[in-house]
């Protein structure tokens, strides 16, 4: 007679979990090869306008960026929500920026200086007038080479 | 007697390459570096106005853009979905209008004799108050417009899309498309005060 005899002590084969240190391992190489480190800290609110015409930025090491937004709500009681430019890690005036560009100019390799780029990223609500401004000091420092940072989009 | 040689522990390996992970999770970013590439013409030397440089009418493409974000093109309101064709337009000339831009004939390379505007001009004008969105959509179109030329005569000439072609003819390309974009010196006009 065919009677299903439960195993008395046998149980489930134990996992082996020796391979799972190297899976991990490989997970991390992924993610340290496809991301880059945080630029900087935002102080302020940025969502970047969308078009479709975009290019990608090469040579992040060419790159300087400049952000443009409404202070994040910490920030609020000192510095108002009025519409502020952030360079590296602090907020600026529009006047900062000529010193800031050729400082970092003269800090980069000499061969490189004409390469170049600065990013303007701006929040989608900016109003016209602050993103002139900086154009025109950008004009000043020599900085030609912009780029206007944007989320991708399919058409309208 | 040979000794056997004790196997080390390496039970916290996952542990250790998890916290790694988690770490490089947090710190990072994805790459989005994505955006619209412009050239800012050279500054004007201190004592020297701004002067309206002389250019044929016919040359000359003008898109403002005032507070409310409303497009002018050319003297007359318009949508920003039809500003791309508006502006394709008005680069190709296909039907030599007296009224769009003159075309002239050069020799390239590979692609041959080509009557193209070498002289037009695309001018962007805004006001201090216009949304930054609606301006980086102004200047989206208007490439759209030079990208959707520049795949037309890729097909065209060589039945590839631009981007495939080889340097030196995407290099023609280029020249008979060039992006001509002028941003005006700002100025004050219509909308606010």
């Amino acid at each position: 007679m065919a009677t299903i005899r439960k195993s008395e002590k046998k149980g489930m084969p134990e996992l082996s979990t020796s391979s799972l240190p190297d899976i991990i391992f490989m997970l991390l190489f992924f993610f340290m090869a496809v991301t880059t480190m945080k630029e900087v800290t935002y102080k302020v609110r940025i969502l970047p306008p969308a078009a479709s015409e975009l290019q990608k930025l090469e040579n992040k090491s060419l790159v300087r960026y400049i952000y443009v937004g409404e202070p994040m709500k910490e920030f609020r009681d000192q510095f108002g929500s009025a519409t502020r430019i952030q360079l590296n890690d602090q907020f600026a005036d529009v006047n900062e920026i000529e010193t800031f560009i050729t400082n970092e100019r003269t800090a980069m390799k000499e061969e490189d200086q004409n390469l170049m780029t600065v990013s303007i990223n701006a929040d989608k609500n900016t109003k016209m007038g602050i993103i002139t401004d900086i154009k025109q000091a950008l004009r000043r420092a020599y900085a030609l080479k912009i780029n206007y940072q944007a989320l991708s989009r399919k058409s309208y | 007697m040979a000794r056997k040689l004790d196997q080390i522990n390496a039970s916290s390996m996952a542990d250790i390459s998890f916290l790694l992970l988690i770490f490089f999770l947090v710190t990072t970013s994805m790459n989005t570096s994505m955006g619209l590439t412009r050239r800012l013409p050279p500054p004007l030397p201190p004592d020297q106005k701004p002067q309206d440089v002389d250019i044929k009418k016919r040359n000359i493409f003008v898109v403002k853009v005032n507070s409310l974000n409303q497009l002018l093109v050319q003297g007359e309101e318009m949508d920003i979905r039809d500003l791309k064709e508006k502006a394709k337009e008005f680069i190709a000339n296909e039907h030599n209008d007296i009224h769009l831009p003159e075309k002239v004939a050069k020799e390239f390379e590979t692609l041959g004799v080509i009557e193209y505007t070498r002289d037009h001009v695309i001018s962007v004008q805004n006001d201090v108050d216009t949304q930054y969105q609606a301006y980086i959509d102004v200047q989206n179109e208007l490439v759209a417009a030079y990208n959707e030329l520049r795949n037309e005569l890729s097909e065209l000439k060589f039945g590839k899309k631009y981007e495939d072609l080889e340097e030196k003819q995407q290099k023609d390309v280029q020249s008979v498309f060039p992006q001509k974009i002028s941003e005006a010196e700002p100025k004050n006009y219509g909308g606010s005060n």
